[in-house]
């Protein structure tokens, strides 16, 4: 009896106290992230777009409105353009490094921080510094000049969209320009790659590389056997992470181009804030940040049915 | 009250997402003795001439504490977006600065957030000092709603003095001479015209004057307050104008600030600019240049006789819960004494016809003469039209800088006017 009471005394306060450290993190996210997502997708099907707030219902007359305009077909063709570009370079790079920095070189850890130290920049300070050094009149082109070369690239002020194949309003294909922004976004975010990477490498056990080694396996051999295939679950974690990144990217935009000529370097969440806090359009805006939502989701939703599944397995 | 406060709520965390000045949004407003005076003066000339304005308050009224809760940002962008969910949200700071026009003004009047100031003009006797014309862009309904400090002129074409005498020219008057000089000086290897469109209101400012000498002042008010519709033959020629103009401009107008197409004039690589006045503090001040001599000024071509108006005003917000220190604030604000001591260290001048022009530069006191004597109209962006307006107006100016479309333009033009409609 006594020890019963005891043991039940003990249940409940663990239960009690699991409980209430949940809660303050549980009212948080209720509010702060479900309950405003609920009151945005509420707000992208009203009336609201002047100051005076107006809650009749608009059905999808704003989604409409956004996807009839030449800025946010920009927007849609930009984002996954930059976003696919992005993880590709991001993981080419940050591999690379991360194979050069694990071939127990001297001084590794200080390559290792200069390759994650971009990182820890913001991307305004990256936007700037990047938007002198590819300005077309005084910034790197200076240096291609004296040495001779002739067409000079016009980086993030280029209005050429290539291959141009018109869609809607607006030619779909991928607009010079970004790559001039990419190259800032790569240069901050592939340390990033390369420190997950070679987390992932170190995980790799010798004795497997070893093995092969021993059964007559070369280097490219065991890099596209061994290497490449246990890094999977590696690069699926950069992927998830860089994806978020690029697809709410701002600050970099913001600072660096703007949207841009025609919008060609123009992303949905600067025609959120713009349309939202600048034309006042609130419902638009809203329809905007639903879009973007559903488009993080996409890629968002696949990664965490998977690893629930591998929770389940293990 | 339920969803007043839900909205209240999701404004402020729509700013927080996206920026985090959100801060002084949850301090609480218009305590006793306390008053927060919102603005985009961050700049060194206008943070100091706000600092002073804040001196000629406090000696009035000793005790006040006064919190200068200015937020940096081109064109008040930034500042606007803070003010937006703070004013949502029913916590509005003691006053705040708008342009004067049916823009931003306007929506804070229709939202019901702004209190009339009739009162307040008549006992200070301030419908005599200012003239009725620029008090008609503060009124809406009979209803005087703000204040003005100080006036700017927002069509004015800068240019470099020692390239027009080098190759004979004077400023040009009209459009067809514009683009004589504007050959003649491209033969030379000159840039003729100096454009930056960075923040994308830029190239909106120079088409809104090129509007406003091709229709007249009657037609462009008429347009901007939705009494004449855009598919109207003078905004397609006016487009049409603007983009044989963007052939004799930089082509890396969409890197530069303003700061910077006015440096290319100042430097002789290019020869002219059209900018709003805010760049005569830019040649003298940055610069060092003697008006007259280091730059040149005209009214932009066909617009002799015009003044385009960017006046900074301030009102009373109807949601605080003590009104004096506005008030007060605002009787210094409008006073000659408190406008003829910040006007001149802004570099702008006092909209009242009784400021004291012995206290101005050059330039100011040219300016000054016009103003007086000028028909007033407004500049679309720089606070004439409603913001839903102008943001589509500003997208479309985005494509029509590059693909020179004219009939996309005008069209776009038509569209933003129908959905955001300006009367």
């Amino acid at each position: 009896m006594n020890h019963e009471g005891v043991h039940r005394r003990k249940f409940s306060w663990d239960t009690f106290s699991s409980v209430a450290t949940l809660i303050p993190s549980l009212i948080l996210l209720g509010v702060f992230v479900y309950g405003f997502i609920a009151w945005t997708v509420y707000v992208s099907l009203t009336k609201w777009n002047s100051f005076i707030p107006d809650f009749s219902f608009a059905g999808l007359m704003n989604y409409m409105a956004i996807f009839n305009t030449y800025r946010f077909q920009s927007d849609l063709r930009n984002i996954v353009v930059f976003t696919v570009l992005f993880i590709v370079l991001c993981l080419v790079v940050g591999l690379a490094l991360a194979i050069l920095v694990d071939q127990k070189i001297k001084a590794e850890g200080f390559f290792r921080s200069i390759f994650i130290f971009p990182m820890a920049i913001s991307f305004v300070v990256t936007g700037v510094v990047w938007s002198w050094i590819l300005n077309p009149n005084t910034g790197v082109n200076l240096i291609l000049k004296a040495f001779g070369w002739k067409s000079l690239p016009s980086w993030f002020l280029s209005t050429t969209i290539t291959p141009s194949i018109p869609i809607g309003q607006i030619q779909l294909g991928i607009p010079i320009a970004l790559l001039a922004v990419l190259i800032a976004a790569v240069w901050q975010m592939s340390g990033f790659a390369m420190a997950v990477y070679l987390a992932g490498l170190r995980a790799i056990a010798d004795d497997i590389k070893e093995a092969a080694r021993i059964d007559g396996a070369g280097a490219w051999r065991i890099f596209f056997s061994i290497i490449l295939p246990q890094l999977k679950a590696t690069t699926t974690t950069i992927i998830i992470i860089l994806t978020a990144a690029s697809l709410k990217i701002f600050g970099l935009i913001y600072a660096m181009t703007g949207p841009g000529q025609a919008f060609v370097t123009d992303m949905p969440s600067l025609n959120m804030f713009q349309t939202t806090f600048q034309g006042d359009a609130f419902a638009q805006g809203a329809a905007i940040a639903v879009v973007l939502l559903l488009l993080i989701a996409v890629f968002i939703i696949p990664y965490l049915i998977s690893t629930l599944r591998q929770g389940e397995n293990s | 009250m339920i969803r007043n406060r839900w909205l209240a709520v999701s404004a402020a965390a729509l700013v927080t997402l996206s920026m985090t000045a959100t801060v002084p949004a949850l301090a609480a407003s218009g305590a006793q003795g306390n008053l927060q005076i919102f603005s985009w003066w961050t700049g060194v000339a206008s943070s100091k001439a706000l600092r002073s304005l804040i001196n000629v308050y406090t000696a009035e009224y000793p005790g006040m504490k006064v919190t200068n809760e200015a937020v940096a940002g081109g064109a008040g962008s930034n500042a606007k977006a803070v003010l937006a969910s703070r004013m949502e949200a029913g916590n509005p700071p003691g006053t705040f600065q708008v342009h004067a026009g049916g823009g931003s003004l306007l929506s804070w009047v229709q939202a019901g957030d702004m209190t009339p100031l009739n009162s307040l003009y008549q006992s200070q006797g301030w419908y005599k000092v200012f003239p009725k014309s620029l008090l008609n862009l503060l009124t809406f309904n009979g209803k005087i709603y703000a204040v003005p400090v100080d006036m700017q002129r927002g069509n004015v074409l800068w240019y470099n003095p020692s390239i027009f005498k080098k190759y004979h020219l004077t400023a040009p008057k009209t459009f067809s001479q514009f683009f004589h000089d504007a050959s003649v000086l491209k033969s030379h290897g000159i840039t003729p015209l100096a454009l930056a469109n960075h923040g994308n209101w830029e190239a909106t400012l120079l088409f809104s004057d090129v509007l406003l000498g091709t229709v007249g002042p009657q037609k462009y008010d008429q347009l901007l307050t939705g009494k004449m519709s855009w598919n109207t033959p003078g905004v397609k020629q006016a487009a049409t104008t603007f983009a044989k103009m963007m052939s004799f401009t930089n082509k890396d107008f969409s890197a530069l600030h303003w700061q910077q197409a006015d440096q290319l004039v100042a430097q002789g690589k290019a020869a002219m600019n059209v900018m709003g006045d805010w760049a005569q503090g830019y040649f003298t001040t940055d610069l060092h240049l003697k008006p007259g001599s280091g730059f040149g000024w005209a009214p932009t071509p066909m617009t002799q006789g015009v003044f385009g108006v960017v006046s900074d005003v301030f009102g009373l917000p109807s949601k605080l819960k003590d009104s004096t220190p506005t008030m007060n604030f605002l009787k210094v604000l409008g006073s000659k004494k408190a406008q003829d001591i910040f006007n001149p260290l802004k570099g702008t001048f006092s909209p009242r016809l009784d400021s004291n022009p012995a206290k101005y530069d050059a330039y100011s006191r040219a300016a000054m003469k016009s103003y007086k004597k000028d028909k007033l109209v407004l500049v679309i962006g720089q606070g004439a039209v409603n913001p839903g307006f102008t943001n589509s107006f500003n997208n479309a100016m985005e494509i029509f800088v590059t693909d020179h479309n004219v009939n996309s333009f005008v069209s776009a033009l038509e569209t933003a006017a129908q959905t955001n409609p300006l009367s």
